[in-house]
């Protein structure tokens, strides 16, 4: 009957990887399991040798009596020398009762405490603690029993006693739990979660209440409450999380229902802790971590079906119906070959429908894009969610997940002997939190929680503090392409933003925060270079070139998914940009339908999408960074910025800087270019690595100021801005021209926005209105000046043409249309003598186009037809 | 006794040797690899490993100290293992404590999971492949002496297992000094390279195997089309964060070709019914990641050696070179030897030629910020249409670089070809792509294939793929819910018609001098008047030259600033700071192919005439066809 003997704890932690986990926690620890083992008579033999098949251990008393045997060597006395939980006992069938993690089956009622409230309500079973699973075994041959009795009771002279392997007093353990839960205050907490919360009350009592309310038997705990409150309980949540959260379950249900005795749940309340501060990247987690509470973040590449995992069966005997239950272990389900009852042998058919089952998932994560070092592939991790945390995340949600780190032998084969060296790892979650929700509904940039060190804020601000801080920064932007200061000034401005304005209320919606800038010049000024570099610089940046790009592949397209047939929809590069930089090169050369779409995202910061069943409107809240080349290859400046890049004005307007990236002919400047690019050429390793150390910071810098660093206007700024625009307003006004519009008014406020964000200043001051007037005047120097006269005409970008030149036009026609009136009553003329007639009439010189221009313009009036090489009139 | 090479056949004696000696002091893992190192470094010692590039595995034994010189396509999730565990014999009721690192499976006994000696360790596993497009030159100078004739070794190692070590100890010294003798005769491994009908005596065999076994699903991965080659998990015990996708490495380890691991895909279906809840990975996922031994063996590294380049007929490690004046005479003979040749293939074009020689050893150095420096792409335009001209000079190429690739840019290829490499997240690995190539390949893209017709959308995203590498350096591979850069080294040539549709550095247009009546005649006869030795005299020229240091003194720096400045001067438009760009990479390549480590004001001259003769003919050969109707 019984081979061999082995004693085992019951009431002992049920993971698999404890025992097998072999670092130095895992010896201390199963050296401390034989003595607990001696101490809680959890003691009885089994009928294994395979330790990787056993039977169920953790069966009822009743269907394993055949198997029990007590442990002759086992001094009942001990018993006794032990209050808390394990004292309380009334034989070896109720061995469960002593752990605290099985606190809530039907044995805790052994607990001595009754409490109607807590027996009236049901307990869950906590399978992500994985108490289903049972503790490893111990071989009794190979341990010295005395050996580790007299340890063991050495450590119980302490007079605590701790769950084995580990030093948690159960009892401290709730008490130091509940203290917090009743005194734990946060005054400057900012999560999203205590809203609504009286933060100089206790925070958790005022969630329980919650609890109360809203009946989710769920507490989530911040470790880092914890950790503040109590740094050696948080220790010991994080290392033992398996022993410890059951005995927080235990603390907070006993002082719930001591508050609401008659609310009624769902099930008792589980505790979930998260982010522990142990928080690291995929990449870090080692052996070490094995069994503890760990908090990574991550992308969900894949979810697996529902996995119904059976957690007890059901058997009757088809004899005599006598009903017996199984745990199941490790999937597997020890069919008892005898009824006890009627003892017929393989008498046992298992009920499905009685049986219980919890559900179950297997979630793959990938680390996060940002955590990874540049030349490694992403590491993926096995995630499994367990009852109601399943389907909580779906494919390319990111996540931040606590949950407790598992490592399992692999077995090459089950009838084989032979074990696969290699240890299968994966993650029993606890918690999950989703890091890009805020992005999706919320309007703030507090998704992207990018935490520093104090040490790292401190060198930012004092950065911060240096006056000449703008040129800095704008100076270590793109170090290898040489000057155009103004545009690296303008592209940082735009890296870090205007303020985000809400003016729902007033009914003008979202006010556009982000800065859009066009580049244009002459092919081979590193235009895509900096787009690049700021491609390579932002976190949610996504480059395209107007070339390749469609308009779906920039908004968004419908798809059918070719697994589930569901429509779904696939979002492109200026939704994936959202609080990004969407870079765009080759703007030029865009179809005009995918341009279309950038009218929408340029000023309302959406995009509606209408097909296929669909209809939704997405936030696109991207800066666009443009570059366009001149349509005749070299810039011709002889030619206004709409002519050069023959682009839509109504798209050219949407800019709140155009630069022109020409190249400036002055022997001063070529002198210093060609030292910067031959110092390019043979710059020493240091230096190189010193502006690496520069692009890190300056990425930062740019982070911390986008989240936390919101300027407002102050009086002063708000009246520079007016006047700068009055007397924008005014410069044009004398020669009967527009130089402004209220668009411009709004760029301005944005860069003075940025400008002070530069500055980490929460007030837009009067320098910052300076800066941003003289970078949007030199912006509009470039672009628009009008070639002929030479003046600034900001009707170029915002009606196409400036307001000479529509003057002109006007003036050919009528030249045009007085000599036709002097030729008298012919009907039809031949087109190229007219030309050469108003060529020769006209003083100025007239091109082929001025006339094809003005003779469109007489057919608009209606006055004459152009068929092929005659023009006849009407 | 232990013999010289117990070290090479049974390396795992060593580890356990060392192991048991250390009494679980955790130093012994150094000690081991240090051991190895010494082993390997001893007089040419390294020479005498078997190398899995070149034996068929079944010729190599299990458990036997191996080296394969391959490029990292894949890196896999980390896994525990048992670095120690303890053992139950149940005969002898004893326990042992043994060590597991460098193996696959657990050996003698039941493991005991619950022992407290227990040691888990890390380790990462690397998809290693042969290195994409090597030359068949390359691969067969790179044999080792210790190529195992299969006369010899393979009886005895076909039947022979690892505890039957005392058999071994007398024949293996026999077989290698056999190997050693045989190699003894040939005088140098060029003759190899010239009699190669041994070598496929011992290929095809392998081949044949390799499909009879192979359940023909199983991809290995290759990112180029057509390659063959044993494909190879390399599990990386220390340090494996400074290796990257990509990198060219030697990897010195023990081989595991246990069937045992084998048995895991035959026996997959029956572990899926008995474990449905432990089973993680799908169907691929397993195919991929345990794929049977005896297709892709598991190589436990011991020590791994970096490559700078994959040239067998240099030193592996970085040929330091600081251009004394003995090699740099000596380089400029070669590069006078190798113009000659070039000028021949390129039908008596010296300037193309010349610039042929500066795009061979290119090299990009160093990356400011997103800007790449280095790098020389040509475009030799005027190659005849659909002609068989452009694949005999790939040949020529590839006869002189130790990988290339020559990709056809017809319609077809583009738009049906992978060119990116693709995260496959059902399988749990990166499918390989034809642009995931090692450092310093040569990318030869044959534009003159391209006929008229349209590209679909993945023929638009590889020809954006292909631009990207050329202005950037850096492929961005597809991980389906993010793009991530890789940063490359590779030399693209691009033979076109007109100008290349692609961007590129620099483009000389080809002017044929010699006008031979039989093209390919005369193209075989300029290649068959090479003998092996010119050729790799090349081969040697080519790759010290672009390993060579480079340094502009701050005179030359003022020389060339006054240069650029007076050019501006008369003529702002001819040039621009792109221009000064290509011109800086030009002198540099100019002064390095010379085996002048810096730049003189001669070399600075030289580099301005060769920009001014090509940019004239550029010019010409615009005129020439703006006349064309």
């Amino acid at each position: 009957m019984v081979r061999k003997r082995t004693v085992r704890c019951r009431s002992s932690s049920p993971h698999p990887g404890a025992g097998a986990s072999p670092r130095s926690f895992a010896q201390k620890r199963s050296a401390g399991k034989i003595a607990a083992c001696e101490r809680c008579l959890c003691v009885f033999a089994a009928a294994s040798e395979d330790p990787l098949s056993p039977p169920s251990q953790r069966s009822r008393a009743h269907d394993t009596s055949t198997e029990l045997q007590p442990m002759p060597t086992s001094p009942a006395m001990d018993v006794s020398l032990f209050s808390s939980p394990m004292a309380p006992r009334s034989g070896a069938s109720e061995i469960d009762a002593s752990s605290p993690l099985m606190y809530g089956t039907p044995s805790s009622r052994v607990e001595g405490t009754p409490r109607s409230g807590i027996r009236g309500t049901p307990a869950r079973q906590r399978a992500d603690l994985g108490s289903v699973r049972k503790a490893p075994q111990v071989d009794m041959h190979s341990e010295p029993v005395s050996e580790n009795a007299v340890a063991g009771s050495e450590q119980g002279a302490g007079q605590r006693l701790v769950i084995w392997g580990t030093d948690v007093n159960v009892g401290t353990c709730k008490e130091k739990f509940q203290r917090f839960l009743q005194q734990f205050t946060d005054p400057n907490s900012r999560e999203e979660e205590n809203a609504g919360l009286d933060l100089n009350e206790p925070l958790y009592m005022q969630k329980l209440d919650e609890i109360s309310v809203v009946g989710e038997p769920v507490l989530n705990v911040n470790c880092s409450h914890i950790q503040t409150f109590d740094a050696d309980l948080y220790r010991q949540l994080i290392c033992y999380p398996q022993e410890v959260i059951p005995t927080f379950d235990m603390a907070i249900n006993e002082l719930f229902f001591d508050r609401f005795p008659d609310s009624i749940l769902e099930h008792q309340i589980q505790v979930r802790p998260y982010s522990a501060l142990k928080t690291r990247n995929m990449r870090a987690l080692n052996p070490e971590d094995i069994d503890q509470l760990i908090t990574i973040s991550g992308m969900v590449i894949r979810t697996s079906q529902l996995i119904p995992e059976m957690q007890e069966a059901f058997f009757r005997c088809q004899v005599c119906a006598f009903n017996t239950r199984v745990e199941v272990d490790r999937g597997r389900i020890a069919e008892p070959a005898v009824c006890r009852n009627c003892n017929t042998t393989h008498s046992m058919a298992l009920v499905h429908n009685r049986s219980a089952f919890s559900d179950k998932q297997m979630i793959k994560l990938q680390e996060s894009p940002e955590d990874m070092p540049a030349g490694q592939t992403p590491h993926t991790t096995v995630v499994y969610a367990h009852n109601d945390l399943v389907d909580k995340v779906q494919p390319g949600d990111r996540v931040n997940i606590t949950g407790i780190y598992r490592a399992a032998p692999m077995r090459l084969n089950p009838r084989q002997s032979q074990v696969k060296s290699v240890y299968k790892t994966h993650i029993d979650v606890i918690h999950f939190r989703k890091t890009d929700e805020k992005r999706l509904h919320g309007l703030d940039e507090d998704g992207e929680q990018k935490l520093f060190t104090k040490e790292r804020v401190a060198m930012l601000k004092e950065l911060a503090a240096k006056p000449d801080v703008y040129d800095r920064l704008s100076s270590a932007l793109a170090p290898s392409i040489y000057e155009h200061e103004d545009i690296k000034k303008g592209i940082l401005l735009q890296l870090f933003g205007g303020t985000r304005k809400d003016f729902t209320q007033t009914g003008r919606g979202n006010f556009r925060a982000e800065i859009n800038i066009l580049l244009c010049g002459d092919p081979g000024t590193s235009k895509s270079q900096l787009l690049q570099y700021v491609y390579n610089l932002v976190p949610r940046g996504q480059y395209t070139s107007g070339k390749g790009s469609s308009a779906v592949g920039l908004t968004a397209y419908v798809m059918k998914d070719p697994e589930t047939r569901q429509l779904v929809l696939q979002t492109g590069a200026l939704v994936l940009s959202d609080n990004g930089i969407c870079c765009i090169d080759e703007f030029d050369k865009m179809s005009d339908s995918t341009r279309s779409v950038l009218h929408e995202v340029m000023e309302q910061q959406t995009l509606s999408i209408a097909k296929a069943g669909i209809i939704c409107q997405l936030n696109a809240r991207t800066s666009v960074l443009a570059a366009a080349n001149p349509v005749e290859s070299q810039w011709n400046p002889k030619k206004t910025t709409i002519e050069n890049i023959q682009l839509p004005h109504t798209l050219l307007s949407r800019f709140d800087l155009i630069f022109l990236m020409l190249d400036p002919q002055d022997e001063a400047y070529d002198r210093r270019l060609a030292h910067h690019l031959v110092a390019l050429y043979y710059q020493s390793e240091e230096q190189i690595e010193e502006e690496h150390l520069d692009m890190a910071v300056l990425k930062d810098y740019i982070a911390f100021a986008r989240t936390s660093v919101h300027p407002r206007l102050s009086e002063e700024a708000s009246q520079a801005l007016v006047e700068a625009y009055v007397d924008m307003r005014k410069i044009g006004s004398g020669r009967g021209m527009v130089s402004a519009y209220p668009r411009q008014l709004e760029s301005l406020i944005r860069l003075a926005e940025a400008h002070a964000k530069v500055r980490f200043s929460s007030k837009v001051e009067s320098i910052d209105v300076e800066e941003a007037k003289r970078l949007h005047r030199e912006a509009l120097k470039q672009s628009a000046t009008d070639p002929r006269t030479g003046f600034v005409d900001i009707s170029i970008l915002t009606t196409g043409m400036s307001a000479t030149a529509r003057k002109r036009k006007e003036e050919v026609a009528q030249a045009l249309k007085k000599l036709i009136q002097s030729k008298g009553k012919t009907p039809a003329m031949k087109y190229q003598q007219l030309f050469d007639d108003l060529r020769g009439q006209s003083e100025a010189a007239i091109t082929k186009e001025m006339f094809e221009e003005a003779l469109r313009a007489l057919a608009d009036e209606d006055y004459l037809t152009v068929t092929g090489k005659t023009v006849r009139l009407l | 006794m232990p013999t010289v090479h117990d070290w090479i056949n049974n390396p795992l004696a060593v580890v356990d040797g060392l192991f048991a000696q250390s009494n679980s002091s955790p130093d012994w893992e150094k000690k081991v690899v240090e051991y190895f190192k010494e082993k390997l470094k001893l007089n040419d010692a390294h020479t005498w490993v078997p190398s899995l590039n070149d034996v068929p595995l079944y010729y190599l034994k299990p458990n036997s100290l191996v080296k394969f010189r391959c490029m990292v396509q894949d890196m896999f999730d980390p896994e525990f293992f048992m670095g120690v565990y303890e053992t139950n014999d149940l005969t002898s009721n004893s326990k042992q404590v043994k060590c597991g690192k460098y193996r696959d499976i657990t050996v003698g006994g039941q493991v005991d999971f619950n022992s407290r000696n227990t040691v888990t360790s890390e380790r990462q596993t690397f998809y290693c492949v042969p290195i994409p497009g090597e030359s068949q030159w390359n691969s067969y100078a790179g044999t080792s002496q210790a190529r195992v004739v299969p006369s010899t070794s393979y009886v005895p190692n076909r039947h022979k297992r690892s505890y039957e070590e005392d058999d071994e100890m007398d024949t293996q010294p026999q077989q290698m000094k056999d190997v050693s003798q045989a190699c003894d005769g040939n005088v140098t491994p060029l003759t190899i390279l010239w009699c190669p009908p041994k070598r496929q005596e011992t290929e095809a065999p392998s081949h044949d195997s390799s499909s009879a076994h192979c359940t023909s699903s199983l991809d290995l991965n290759f990112p180029l089309p057509g390659e063959k080659g044993p494909a190879c998990l390399v599990k990386v015990y220390e340090d494996w964060d400074s290796f990257k996708l990509n990198d060219m490495l030697e990897v010195f380890g023990i081989l595991s070709a246990d069937p045992a691991l084998r048995v895991i895909a035959d026996e997959r279906e029956a572990s899926l019914l008995l474990d449905p809840t432990e089973v993680t990975e799908t169907v691929e996922e397993q195919r991929v990641h345990s794929p049977p031994a005896s297709l892709v063996p598991r190589l436990h590294m011991l020590y791994a050696q970096p490559l700078v380049h994959n040239n067998p007929l240099l030193p592996s490690s970085a040929p330091e070179n600081d251009g004394d004046r003995k090699t740099s005479s000596l380089l400029r003979i070669f590069r006078a030897e190798l113009h000659t040749y070039l000028t021949h293939v390129l039908m008596g074009d010296s300037l193309a030629a010349e610039y042929l020689i500066l795009h061979l050893i290119s090299n990009v150095y160093s990356r400011r910020d997103v800007l790449p420096l280095g790098k020389f792409t040509l475009n030799l335009s005027g190659c005849p249409h659909s002609s068989p001209y452009t694949e005999h000079l790939y040949k020529a190429i590839q006869q002189l670089v130790p990988s290339s690739y020559r990709l056809c840019m017809s319609l077809h290829n583009m738009n049906n070809q992978r060119m990116v490499p693709r995260k496959d997240y059902t399988a749990n690995r990166l499918v390989s792509g034809t642009l995931q190539l090692a450092n310093n390949t040569s990318l030869f893209l044959d534009e003159t294939q391209l006929e008229q017709g349209q590209l679909d959308a993945t023929g638009v995203r590889n020809i954006t793929a292909l631009g990207n590498l050329i202005s950037w350096q850096k492929v961005d591979y597809d991980f389906n819910y993010h793009q991530m850069e890789f940063p490359c080294n590779i030399n693209v040539l691009i033979t076109s018609e007109g100008r290349s549709l692609l961007p590129s550095d620099s483009q000389v247009h080809l002017r044929p001098t010699l006008n031979p009546p039989n093209l390919e005649e005369y193209l075989s006869a300029v290649q068959v008047a090479q003998i092996p030795s010119q050729l790799n005299k090349y081969r040697i020229y080519l790759s010290v030259a672009r390993a060579l240091n480079y340094t502009i003194s701050d005179e030359i720096t003022k020389a060339v600033e006054e240069d650029f400045v007076e050019m501006r001067k008369d003529d702002p438009q001819s040039m621009s700071a792109e221009d000064l760009h290509r011109l800086l990479v030009v002198a540099r390549l100019l002064s390095l192919s010379h085996g002048q480590n810096t730049l003189s004001r001669d070399g600075w001259m030289k580099a301005k005439q060769l920009e001014a003769l090509r940019i004239s003919r550029t010019q010409q050969q615009k005129s020439v066809s703006g006349n064309e109707p």
